[in-house]
């Protein structure tokens, strides 16, 4: 059957959007923080706890098998949704910060010594900043950062003249979680690997807004979150290259890490499950499966058009409001329109949004040294997912032009 | 007027406003009519820092009571300074220290006082009573 994409009948999946904030239709532009769950997932959360809730990879009884099954299975469509040559080479964590600090540490312990480096860039979250000052730390190693231009634009020159053998890790944002500007890592990618270096990206902002394909980035890590891809929260994804990751010693000890325990030593279990200690969010990885499976379904080509439509539309009509300032002139960007409105406090203009049933992000969006090059401490982002409407951007822009007036 | 009075005086004048977006008008408004703060306040050991907005705080000691200068980078702050210097500054340690803030609670602004770091809010409340002890003990 030939679908074509009906906003109208997808926003009907998501119940939490049919609600009303202080008396007004809920308008959600906060994607880029957390997204909205369809029913689909969270029926998938109530089915499991209700009709199959055992733990996994122990028991020989029926309930256990079949909450192994489903475990698996979620690792099997991960592997699929992001193109991995095998099952093994999906890591479930906690979230995408776990992801990085996973790889912080077990890669660090593996490859890293005094003196080296680690790369990443000038508009990295917080998540992929502290982690890597925590290894060099540890390690005594020098963290290296790309620089951007002005526009929030990375300097590819420079970064190719940081590139050295010194440098053990690039760890690079696949799309910036305030700009919305999307990184060439395909050429990145290339000339880290021929010199040797293995790559990091943090797939958080780019999982739901694209088609994602590790072999073809030929990344040798990518991380990403369930709840930002309309799965729930607490899980996340890593996806490694074998052969890194059986040359990694695990990140926690604990059940389901082990193959043999003695009190004089204790072995390791295979990929994936030595970096999965404890039981996991099984219930949580099945959900995230139901969440990738909705958006296949969809299509990521259909979402990346919708968003694009609706990106154009909003820079369009929120160029019309008086003091608008757009964050970043990048010729590509992704779902998140970063901004100021001129004299006003971007707090005061959050606040106000809030009260006329609009939700957006104010602050410093977890990614200060970002912010400080562009030379502002907060600015606010209104950020998309396929559910968004042109109303909803209607909407916006007749509340920035309310608030606008009421500061003059 | 004591420090109920002042209260009741703001609750008032914010009950008459049904519409939400004029409830924030007048605290703009207020905020707007804020004196600045002396430049030679803004400093960091005068500064109470949020996560979204900052908020400076000077108090002095005159004939037993304690005065407040405030200031914020966001207007709404700054209008909800302008609030609470109304009520606090003037009165002696004592009076502030035994304050009951209702009023917050009742204009519908509670949000204000949550122990998120958003704003220095519920810091700059905390900050004027110790000032209070402060000088009390002094």
């Amino acid at each position: 059957m030939e679908s074509k994409f009906d906003v109208a009948s997808v926003r009907k999946q998501f119940p939490i959007l049919e609600q009303k904030v202080y008396g007004q239709p809920l308008v959600y532009l906060d994607n880029a923080a957390t997204t909205q769950k369809p029913r689909s997932v969270v029926k998938r959360i109530e089915d499991a706890y209700f009709g199959q809730n055992a733990n996994v990879h122990r028991a020989v009884h029926l309930l256990s098998q079949q909450a192994t099954e489903a475990h698996e299975a979620a690792r099997v469509e991960v592997q699929h949704f992001i193109n991995a040559a095998e099952s093994d080479e999906i890591i479930f964590t906690r979230g995408t910060t776990e992801s990085i600090n996973l790889v912080a540490f077990s890669f660090g312990e593996a490859f890293c010594r005094e003196g080296d480096e680690i790369l990443i860039s000038s508009m990295e979250h917080h998540s992929n900043i502290v982690p890597w000052q925590m290894l060099c730390e540890r390690k005594k190693m020098h963290l290296k950062v790309i620089p951007i231009d002005d526009n929030g634009c990375l300097l590819f020159d420079e970064y190719a003249k940081l590139l050295s053998p010194k440098v053990k890790l690039l760890a690079i944002t696949h799309v910036s979680n305030v700009l919305g500007v999307e990184n060439p890592l395909r050429q990145m990618i290339e000339l880290a690997h021929s010199q040797g270096i293995p790559v990091l990206v943090d797939g958080a902002q780019a999982v739901a807004h694209m088609s994602v394909d590790v072999q073809a980035l030929d990344a040798d890590f990518y991380a990403f979150s369930s709840h930002k891809i309309f799965g729930p929260t607490g899980v996340g994804v890593l996806y490694a290259k074998r052969n890194l990751l059986e040359q990694m010693p695990p990140y926690q000890g604990g059940g389901e890490m082990i193959d043999q325990v003695h009190f004089e030593k204790t072995t390791y279990n295979k990929i994936p499950f030595k970096f999965e200690a404890g039981t996991p969010d099984f219930i949580g990885t099945a959900a995230l499966a139901e969440a990738l499976r909705f958006v296949e379904e969809i299509g990521l080509d259909k979402i990346a058009e919708h968003e694009k439509q609706l990106l154009d539309y909003a820079l369009e009509k929120l160029n019309q409001v008086k003091g608008f300032q757009l964050i970043g002139k990048i010729p590509e960007r992704h779902a998140i329109v970063p901004f100021l409105l001129k004299g006003i406090h971007s707090y005061d203009v959050g606040l106000l949004l809030d009260k006329l049933g609009i939700a957006v992000r104010t602050g410093s969006h977890c990614a200060q040294p970002l912010l400080e090059r562009l030379g502002m401490d907060t600015c606010v982002r209104a950020s998309f997912a396929f559910y968004n409407t042109t109303e909803d951007i209607d909407r916006l822009q007749a509340a920035l032009n309310r608030i606008g007036n009421m500061f003059n | 007027m004591n420090i109920d009075e002042i209260q009741e005086n703001i609750i008032q004048s914010f009950d008459e406003i049904e519409d939400w977006m004029d409830k924030y008008q007048l605290l703009i408004d207020m905020g707007n009519s804020l004196s600045p703060l002396d430049e030679q306040y803004k400093k960091p050991q005068h500064l109470i820092e949020g996560c979204q907005s900052r908020v400076w705080i000077h108090a002095s000691y005159k004939e037993g009571k304690v005065y407040f200068e405030a200031e914020s980078d966001t207007v709404i702050v700054k209008g909800l300074v302008y609030l609470l210097l109304k009520i606090f500054s003037g009165r002696t340690p004592d009076e502030i220290l035994k304050a009951d803030l209702y009023f917050i609670e009742r204009i519908g602004l509670k949000e204000h006082l949550s122990p998120t770091r958003a704003n220095g809010f519920t810091a700059m409340l905390k900050q004027m009573r110790n000032y209070a002890l402060a000088f009390k003990l002094s």
